[in-house]
Parts: structure tokens; sequence; C-alpha cells
């Protein structure tokens, strides 16, 4: 099932790596460069699922995910947040501020797809 | 375009020189006393970006080194640590390494361990962080390798379950491999189960209302769980209350299921690892009497088509809106609503993207494009000037009234035309602050190898300037900042003496100017010390022992060849590289370079640079029936010949003699080929040429036409290199004309006719 994904990153080479990562598993990947530009282009779509890094300017991910999980249209959107560190405090954060799941990076393309399954089909 | 990956890691090689860029404004706004959150922010995920991008590559050295930047920098943003001007220093030789390790990667090069181990320790010392393990990196450096050779697919990835398809469940059984989620949460912990008679689990899963807020979705859950072996599911609905009493946030259901599986329990608690803590979850293992699969009661997820939910979930939204709704639509119809929709929406999200790219509060839109194609319109552009040039000519050649609609016409041609010259000049023109940063690392090591508190500052970084102007600006620029730093500056003892500060100052500006661009390094050292210049350069026979030099002269000494003012060569700046080697890089670009020095007070260095290497300011001159062209910044003047001014050394070798000194004249049109060299020069006008190397020529030319900006084409690519000849233009009337060469041309000449140089005439 093809899924369509908002994936939020400032790094460039980390957008170019999900978007291909994404477009290659026969998902719909739209690209946004923090938080703010994040909602922005939200506006726009209906995603199927949400990933989203941390550490961002501007607006970073948990910043992101609150404001998502605000807006009651948004509220369900299943987001998974991308993480260097699996610390456990960096998990619980993300989860108070309504994250789903998380993938740690470097992801394998493989295990993204299939964390991607995992919550949103 | 074959190879995806490869453009990728081309991309974050760029990306990282941007996060480099960052870094250090980061750490200099820090050492500058800026305690800002952001600031350290910034900082912090350069590192960590550059770490993350370099995981995705397997690039080791480089993201062992970032991690434990990176922590040191996390003690600093967690405000455990609070970084003094030694740490910083520190910092910046860490960012120093980080930016050699990355293009060491890029290269394929190795970076000393050397260097990074004992800065590494330091670090680890500074912030009192324990050296840590490499078991405790709990970064874990997966090395990304997608194959996307031919078709543009992942070859290993499962194929995706079709929720569609949900009943053939096997084929998606066999094709989705054994569930390894993320990464194993070493914070979970979970003792490892490997009981070889297992052959299954039970597991009873409640949901809390805060799974279904953090956007989990239990169907999902069982789908992952569906992948590990054969499972059966009972849902409880007895907790749903009445439709009218119930409340769409709370989650009234739970399972039991049975799964049969090969799989450790790890595997099926890694399924429930996003919603660890959020679900009440027992899991046990199967025993033999307990098998769910004989139990009649169980509703089956594989072999059913549909998950069969039991009726009340359609009526009792209990679950989330849209969970229920998928769920109620048992997973087939969504799934095609989805494929609908998508093709429906695949125009609009086309749009939707190429707004979302053109919003404008995007931080910086930006657009990579291969530099060939530029140059390619910057030739097309030069072509355009030339067009203009000679419509130009032929409009005034046909007499036309200056009011007349065709002359106001080509007014605003003219206009335009320049107006696209310089927007096109524009792209190639970047900041010229990369090179400046570079400068900061040249003056850390500097100072730290000569002994002397230094300190950068910078000014007009974000001036523009041409992007092969900056690439070879890097050498001479670096070796005027060793000077700066190593002959500029006093030692701090002598510093102090004199009542200055104790941290030596040097300061490096960019500006546009007139149209060049000008850029300075000042210290504010003692100054030249001219006596001591003068006395080197008698001691060196570059001057006469009785030489009447003005101080401007004195300073100019420094750019003779050979020449060091340093009393012993220090290890820094004696590296065989003088001041005119810069001065000759300097010129190669069209500029020239000026020294004014202040005694006591400091030296400033000032180089002035066209915009742009694409058109040059030339002087159109006439030689036997020729049209040529030579660059004006190597002239320094023109002058006709008197009878006095020539004297004959030989048949053919004549010198000029201006304000006492003696220069040797060169016929243009005989060293071009173009004539037998005259008998008389009187009454004929010579171009005073200054080389590189101080010294002078003059050339005789018949005429001087026009002073006037050409477009330079380059003539290598059609005629290989010509000596004496730089490039060619086309003018207005259309005519080609080549660009001399001056410096060639004349080293050329002298070499050949072996005209020494009286070694007095150095100095006008």
């Amino acid at each position: 099932m093809s899924l369509e994904v908002l994936a939020v990153d400032d790094s460039r080479t980390m957008r170019d790596m999900l978007n291909l990562a994404l477009s290659s598993a026969g998902f719909t990947a739209h690209l946004a460069e923090d938080g703010i530009h994040g909602l922005e282009v939200l506006k726009d779509l209906n995603p199927d699922v949400i990933i989203t890094d941390i550490n961002m300017p501007r607006m970073d991910g948990f910043g992101f995910i609150n404001a998502v999980r605000a807006e009651p249209k948004w509220s369900r959107i299943p987001i998974l947040v991308l993480t260097t560190e699996s610390a456990a405090e960096l998990k619980a954060k993300a989860r108070s501020a309504g994250a789903t799941g998380w993938i740690v990076k470097p992801f394998d393309p493989a295990k993204l797809v299939k964390a991607l399954q995992m919550v949103a089909g | 375009m074959s190879d995806p990956m490869a453009e990728i890691r081309a991309s974050f090689f760029i990306e990282c020189e941007e996060l480099l860029e960052s870094l250090q404004d980061g750490l200099q706004l820090m050492d500058d006393g800026d305690t800002d959150s952001e600031t350290i922010n910034i900082v912090f995920r350069a590192v960590h970006s550059i770490k993350g991008g370099a995981g995705a590559f397997g690039l080791d050295d480089l993201v062992h080194f970032a991690h434990r930047f990176e922590t040191a920098m996390d003690e600093v943003r967690a405000g455990r640590f609070s970084p003094d001007a030694e740490a910083i220093r520190l910092f910046f030789a860490c960012a120093d390494i980080l930016a050699d390790l990355v293009r060491a990667a890029r290269d394929g090069d190795q970076v000393d361990d050397g260097i990074t181990g004992p800065v590494l320790e330091n670090l680890d010392k500074l912030v009192g962080l324990e050296e840590e393990e490499e078991e405790d990196l709990d970064f874990t450096p997966a090395t990304l390798s997608l194959d996307f050779g031919d078709g543009g697919t992942l070859p290993d990835l499962p194929e995706l379950p079709d929720v569609s398809a949900l009943p053939s469940t096997d084929a998606a059984d066999d094709a989705l491999p054994a569930l390894d989620m993320p990464v194993p949460a070493p914070d979970t912990d979970i003792p490892p189960m490997a009981e070889p008679e297992c052959k299954g689990f039970s597991v009873k899963f409640k949901p809390e209302d805060a799974l279904y807020a953090s956007g989990n979705e239990p169907l999902y859950l069982f789908r992952a769980l569906r992948d590990l072996g054969d499972i059966s599911v009972i849902c409880h609905c007895e907790d749903l209350p009445q439709l009218d009493s119930l409340n769409p946030d709370t989650g009234h259901l739970s399972w039991d299921m049975t799964i049969h599986t090969e799989e450790p329990e790890q595997a099926v608690r890694e399924v429930f690892e996003f919603v660890d803590g959020l679900c009440l979850l027992e899991i046990n293992a199967l025993t033999g009497d307990q098998d769910g699969t004989s139990s009649s009661e169980h509703t089956p997820i594989s072999p059913a088509p549909e998950i069969s939910p039991p009726p009340q979930v359609e009526t009792a939204p209990s679950l989330p809106e849209n969970a229920a709704s998928t769920r109620v639509d048992a997973a087939k119809p969504s799934a095609t609503k989805d494929t609908t929709k998508k093709l429906g929406e695949a125009k609009d999200e086309q749009s939707t993207q190429a707004k979302a790219a053109a919003t404008p509060t995007q931080p910086r839109a930006t657009v990579r494009v291969d530099l060939e194609r530029i140059d390619r319109l910057v030739n097309l552009v030069g072509e355009l000037v030339i067009n203009q040039a000679m419509l130009s000519q032929s409009v005034a050649e046909a007499g036309l009234p200056p009011n007349s609609p065709v002359s106001t016409g080509l007014e605003e041609f003219l206009q335009l035309t320049r107006d696209i010259q310089e927007s096109v000049m524009m792209i190639r023109a970047q900041p010229i602050k990369s090179l400046f940063q570079r400068m900061g690392r040249i003056v850390r090591e500097a100072s730290a190898s000569v002994g002397k508190e230094v300190r950068l500052r910078t000014d007009g970084e974000n001036t523009e300037v041409d992007k092969t102007v900056i690439e070879r600006l890097a050498d001479p620029l670096t070796h005027m900042i060793r000077n700066a730093v190593d002959h500029g500056l006093e030692s701090t003892e002598k510093r102090l003496e004199a009542g200055k500060s104790r941290e030596g100052h040097v300061t490096l500006t960019a500006q546009h100017r007139s149209g060049r661009i000008v850029i300075e390094v000042t210290d504010d050292g003692g100054g030249i010390n001219r006596e001591r210049v003068k006395e080197k350069a008698i001691q060196k026979g570059l001057i006469p022992a009785d030489a009447q030099l003005s101080d401007s002269d004195i300073d100019n000494l420094l750019f003779l060849p050979g020449f060091s003012t340093a009393a012993e060569v220090s290890n820094l700046s004696g590296r065989g590289v003088g001041m005119d080697v810069v001065k000759s890089s300097i010129q190669a670009l069209g500029g020239r370079i000026n020294i004014t020095s202040q005694e006591g007070k400091g030296t400033t260095f000032s180089i002035s640079l066209p915009l742009t290497l694409a058109v040059l300011d030339g002087m159109v001159v006439r030689v036997a029936g020729e049209t040529l062209v030579v660059p004006l910044n190597a002239i320094l003047e023109t002058l006709t010949l008197t009878d006095e001014d020539l004297t004959a050394l030989g048949p053919e070798t004549h010198v000029v003699q201006i304000r006492g000194g003696f220069v040797p004249l060169l016929d243009l049109g005989a060293e071009l080929g173009y004539r037998t060299p005259q008998d008389s020069y009187v009454g004929g006008t010579v171009l005073l040429i200054g080389q590189e190397d101080g010294n002078r020529a003059a050339l005789a030319v018949d005429s001087i036409e026009d002073q006037r900006q050409v477009v330079i084409k380059g003539l290598e690519g059609s005629y290989g290199r010509v000596p004496g000849i730089a490039a060619a233009t086309i003018l207005g009337d259309g005519q080609i004309a080549l660009i001399l060469d001056p410096t060639d041309l004349v080293g050329q000449a002298t070499g050949r006719t072996r005209v020494r140089q009286p070694q007095q005439l150095l100095v006008g």
C-alpha cells in the first residue's frame, strides 16, 4: 500500500535519503526543513504518517509534534521521530509530546518502511 | 543520475561545508561571549547533522569524532558545563579536525590519529566526561546500503503487505523478514527469553487512552504480529458502554492473542516497542495445553478474509474516529479508497509540492546548478555584450539622430545588457565568508605555533566574489595572514611594553569599491621596521647602499623575490613562499596589492581585485596594423618617447630612461612577429609594464585607441597556450583582438635577449 509521508528534517542529506527510501518503497514523500515549514506543508496535505527530526532550527521536533497534535484534524496522524540516540529520555520526551514511535538514525530503509507500516498500515 | 546514493553522498559533503560554516559562526559567537542557547544549539546541530549523515555513509572516523564532539557540546547545551576561553579554543580545534575529517572522508584520505587523539582526550577531560568506551556508544553506525542501480526500486525491500490482499498472508509472511524494529532499545529491560521448546506466545493487550492519543493503532500492531506467525485474536468488548454514554477519546477494548511463532519473545516485544508503557501488556510463552489454535472461540486473523470486527465496533466508535473507520471498513475498502485518492490527487500533490517549495518563509531556497551551465550562460552573455557593442557601432555609423527610436531603443538595450551581465556574474559570485572562515583556522594555528595571543576580526564577509577568485585567493591570503601573525604582530611582552592590549588583532575585511573587490589584511602590530627592511635589502644586494627610497618604496621591497624580514626564518612563514609569490598570484587574478604601514600602529595589505574573471579592463592599442588589448592592471603609465629618453645598448636593444632609472624597451610588433624592430622609436608611444617581480619593461606600440571593458574569450580550447597571449576578445566593430599577457611576454623577451635588468631600477 502506498503511503503518503511527510518527512521533516533540517539536514538536506537526511531529507534526500528519506526521499529516496520512501519513493523507492513506492511511497509519496513530502519534505520540509523544520517544524514551521512542516506545518505549512501540512496545511495542504493529509499524510498517512509524519516522520520528524528532533533538533531543528526555528521549531524543533517536539514543538512540531505538539503543534500537529493540537490541531484536531491532524491529532491522529501517526508521527515517527527520527533520532540518532535511542536514549530512553529522548523517547519518553518524544512520546509525551505525542509521537507515535521512533526511528533510529542512520536508518535502514527496510526498517524505515517496516516502522511506517507498523504505525500507518 | 545513475546512482542516487552517490548523488546524495556528494550533496552530503556540500551540506557538511555549510554546516562547518555555521559551526564556525556559532563558535565565534560563543567566543565573543554569546551564551544564548540557540547559539549553542547551532553548534550542536551542526556537529549532530554531520554525524547523522556520516553514519549513513559508514564514515566511521567522522562518526566517532563527531559523536565525541557532540557529546561535549551536549554538556554545554544542557548547562552542565560552561565553556571558558580555553574550552572554546579547544572547540575550535575540534571544529578544525572535524573539517579535516569531512574532507578526508570526501577525498578518501585519512586523518592522522595523532592529531585527533589528543584533542579528544582534552575534550573529554575538559567537559569532565570519562573517555567513552566504544561499547558505550549508543550510536551505532549502520551503513546505509541501497542498491538502486537500475530499476530505482529497493531490491531487498519486502513486498509491502497490501491490505486489500490481507487474506493471502502467507505470501506476505514469506516476503517479510523477521520483524527487526528500529534498534533494540537498550533501555527496555528485557530478559533474553530463549526457550527452545516455546513455539509461541499468548499476549494480553489492553491499550490505554494514551496509546490512541499518540497516534498508535492496534490494528497495525496485529498485522505486524501476524508477520511473525499465525495469530488468533479475541477482542473483549464487554466494557463497551452504551452509545449515549460513550466517550470517543476513551478506549474500551482489549485483546487476547495467541501467536504461533519460532521467533523469540524479543521479536514479539519489539512489535509493541512504540506502545510500551501505553498499554497493559502481558506476554507469556505458550505451553502445550494453551495452544490457542485449537480453541474455537478465537477469531483467527490469517485465514479469515477480513478482520471480522465484533459488530459492536461498528456502532460504538470507542476507537479514534479515523482508526475506527479503517477498522469498520475492514482494511480492504480503505486501501482501495486510498489508492483512488492517490491517483486522483497525484496532480494536486505535484502542485502542492511546488507550492511548498516556493513558500517564502522557507529558510533559503536554493537551486543547485552545474557550474558548466553557468559558465555557458556567462559565455553567452559575453556574446550578447559583444553583439550589443557591434550594434551600437553600426547605429552610430549609420548617422541616426540620437533621439531616433532606434537610438533610444538601443540605449535601453544597452542598459538591459549590462543588467543581465551583472546578474549572470552574480550567479558565479559567492560570499567571501567561507574563505574568511578558513583564515580563522590559520590564525589559530599560526598564533599557537609562535606563542602569540591573536584574535581575528572579520568584516564584510557577505561581500560576494567570483567563485574562481575565492578559490584562487586562498593561498595568497593564507600566506598574508600567517605573515601578519608571525611578522606583523609583536610578541606579547613587546605589546605590553608598548602599552597595547595583550592580544594582537588581525583584521580581515572585504568590500566592493568602484567596481572592484578590496580585501584588506590589517594587523595592529609594530608596523614595518623600515630601517631593517632597507638594511636587509642592501645586504641582499637588492638595492644600492646609497639608494634614496621613500617609505612606500621601502615597504614595496617586501614584494621582491626572496625577501624575508624575519631575522631568522621562522618555521611558520618561512616556507619558501615570499610576498613576491603572493603578489604574482594576485596579479594573475587581475588584481593589485598595496602596503601601508605606520610605525608602532600596524600594517595593512590591501588587495584590489576585479569582480569577475570574465571581463577585463583593457587598453586597446594598435601595432603594425593589428589591434591588441593590454590588461589595464599591468600598465603603470604611458608615455611618448623623446630622443633623450632612449639609449641604445646594441643594434636591437634599447633602454628607456625613466626618472633616473633604465627600463628595457620592447617593440610589441617585433615581439609578436608582426614586423622587424624599428630603427627609431623616438616619438613613439610606450606602455610601462609593471612586472610581478618588481621589474618593469616598456612596450612600444603605434598608438593607443581606447580604454574599455572587454569580454575574455579563452583561446586555449582551440589553440593551446600561446606565449605572450592571455586570451582574445571581440571588439565593438566585430574585430577580434588578442589580449596580451604582458608578464609572460616581457619575461620571454627579456629572457631571450638576456637584457640584465639593472637592480637599482627596481624601485620607482
